[in-house]
């Protein structure tokens, strides 16, 4: 009795066991194929970039088939819809630099203070108040600040500035600017925020009032995330659409004059793609051209943002 | 002490303080002269708009008459756009998130996918636009479509979204995982019956944060060339279509024509008459009523997270 039993246990425990051991192989497999889709996932952003990269250059290159490359760098008129077609993406540029020229001018000297306000000057309790206010800035479309430029703004800069035309790229890049102030504040602050304690510690006890400490201590030991909300500010400005689509009127001339309407590469895309241009057409071509263009611009910014948050990092 | 020489060190103090006095109110003006832009923005779009919002603003379609006009086919547009945008960017986002955090080995290829996605963060909207007319108007031959629009905004937010995972997921303590393997979980057990859980507030800002950018964006949705006049719903499932009397199966409505509602307050905004000016208003204080209630909540969920955890 007593043996069987220990046989009967025995059998039962190696039972066990093996289905242990079957347990453990399926669930090996399949914790590997959830790594697998997760992976995946993940791989979804390359790809994305992968795509962007090759349906720029694939219709890119039908263009440049088309048109020369120095007629579309050095070309000083845009008319790629008329039958005289001239193809000079610096008319588009004029307008980009001129528009994001004014919205920084706003963005970073308020953005800049703002930050050192925020980190240096306010409590506790004002700072939590205020930082997400502002940021609820940031959150409003962009559709609806082109709205507020051409029909809020645009009449009162006409008030101070007589003569100044309904479409104008001032109006446009002041509103631009106000939209770019919570990006440049919220990440400067972060990065002041960042710098230990003992650095500003160290300037009080030399007598350094708040001010000296931000303006001698606190800011150059943070200029490299500084400079990276810079940027990221500058990537806004030159990459927004809808504003000056809707504000700054989409006459492509060559000037720097921020009182003229102006079209910009990127309200440019939008001009073209609201019309019906056939698929396959140089028009079509164009906006992938323009966008091309565009994409360099924000790529060269980006790494040289990468460079100044390298070389200026310090570290605690 | 010389008392010339404590006058002057008075002097360099007091000016030290009057800098320290300017530059703090320097920065509180700034900071509500945001503010103000913000309130008068909103209060701008109440006041010109108010006139128009009412039962019938959102249930009638677009019209050539501006007091007939509404937002009905937007606000629907917006709606089942956004549906597929969650469906595609929640998902991936966030299992993207977990491979990177919790799986991924220390290689060149997981720093490219790193690199990758900061970069795509910083690419303007439009360039997804164009991507979304290359590639899945043309390429993949989608249509101007409600699927393509939802997916263009799905990777437009999927930094957002995974982003905000990645930070969740690393503010979850490494004990909480070591205690789940002491007790034999297999890693995706550790991952979806405690990480996941723990996490779940700061996913759903990230979500929220991601939702209410793409409910505004504009460009990408007319470069896809979405119609600016569209005086009809989607097809439901299962409803006769008129010309041909046959019922609309389950997925039609991803293949329909659409607008949505930053594209109607663009349309009406470009029109010179006025009184489309109003509708406008009143649909972008609608909109803006929408993305500030969305953000709001966001914070509000990220303040009560700050406050209730304690690890």
């Amino acid at each position: 009795m007593a043996v069987a039993t220990t046989d009967a246990l025995a059998s039962n425990a190696n039972a066990k066991l093996a289905e242990f051991a079957a347990n453990k192989k399926a669930r090996q497999r399949r914790e590997k194929a959830i790594e697998a889709v997760l992976f995946l996932a993940a791989s979804v952003s390359v790809l994305t970039t992968l795509g962007i990269v090759y349906i720029l250059v694939r219709e890119s290159i039908t263009f440049f088939a088309n048109v020369p490359l120095s007629d579309f760098l050095f070309d000083d008129q845009w008319t790629p819809l008329f039958d005289d077609a001239h193809y000079g993406i610096m008319v588009l540029l004029s307008g980009t630099i001129t528009s994001s020229f004014v919205a920084l001018c706003i963005a970073i000297p308020m953005g800049t203070v703002i930050a050192i306000y925020l980190s240096e000057f306010a409590g506790h309790k004002t700072r939590e108040t205020l930082k997400p206010m502002l940021e609820l800035l940031s959150g409003v479309p962009t559709i609806i600040y082109g709205f507020f430029a051409l029909l809020v703004v645009t009449p009162l800069l006409q008030k101070v500035i007589p003569g100044l035309p309904g479409f104008n790229i001032l109006s446009a890049g002041i509103v631009m600017g106000i939209m770019i102030i919570p990006y440049v504040a919220s990440l400067s602050e972060d990065a002041m925020r960042a710098v230990p304690m003992s650095l500003r510690e160290g300037s009080y006890a030399m007598g350094g009032t708040r001010f000296q400490t931000a303006k001698n201590v606190v800011f150059p030991a943070a200029f490299s995330g500084i400079a990276s909300a810079y940027i990221l500010g500058i990537s806004r400005a030159v990459g927004e659409t809808m504003i000056l689509a809707v504000a700054a009127g989409m006459q492509p001339t060559l000037s720097f004059n921020p009182m003229e309407p102006a079209a910009t590469i990127t309200s440019f895309i939008v001009q073209v793609a609201m019309g019906d241009l056939p698929h396959g057409s140089i028009g079509y071509q164009t906006i992938f051209a323009a966008g091309a263009a565009l994409m360099l611009l924000t790529l060269v910014f980006n790494m040289l943002g990468f460079y100044l948050r390298k070389k200026y990092r310090e570290a605690y | 002490m010389d008392s010339a020489k404590t006058a002057a060190l008075r002097g360099i103090i007091a000016k030290a303080r009057r800098y320290d006095m300017f530059v703090s109110a320097l920065g509180l003006l700034f900071l509500s002269f945001g503010i103000f832009v913000l309130a008068a923005l909103f209060i701008d779009m109440a006041i010109t708009g108010f006139g128009r919002i009412n039962a019938d603003f959102f249930t009638n379609f677009p019209s050539r008459r501006p007091a007939e006009a509404g937002i009905l086919s937007s606000w629907v547009g917006s709606l089942l756009v956004m549906f597929v945008t969650a469906s595609v960017a929640v998902p991936l986002g966030i299992a993207g998130a977990i491979y990177l955090e919790e799986y991924a080995r220390k290689n060149t290829f997981t720093a490219i996918i790193e690199i990758n996605i900061t970069n795509l963060a910083g690419v303007p909207s439009i360039i997804y636009g164009l991507l979304a007319l290359g590639l899945f108007v043309y390429t993949f031959k989608l249509g101007q479509s409600i699927l393509t629009a939802g997916l263009t905004l799905g990777l437009l937010i999927l930094p957002i979204v995974i982003t905000a995972t990645r930070e969740a997921l690393r503010a979850i303590p490494q004990h909480i995982r070591e205690a789940a393997y002491a007790c034999g979980a297999s890693q995706w057990q550790v991952v979806s019956d405690h990480l996941l859980k723990y996490s779940t507030p700061g996913i759903l800002t990230g979500v929220i944060i991601g939702m209410s950018r793409a409910i505004g964006e504009t460009a990408p949705i007319i470069t896809i060339g979405a119609l600016t006049f569209i005086a009809f719903l989607p097809p439901a499932p299962g409803q006769l279509n008129i010309e041909t009397g046959q019922p609309a199966g389950l997925f039609d409505w991803l293949f329909s024509p659409f607008t949505v509602m930053p594209i109607q307050i663009f349309n009406w905004t470009s029109r010179p008459d006025p009184r489309f000016h109003e509708n406008a208003a009143a649909a972008s204080f609608v909109l803006v009523f929408m993305t500030l209630s969305m953000n709001a909540l966001a914070i509000w969920l990220r303040y009560r997270l700050r406050k209730n955890i304690k690890w």
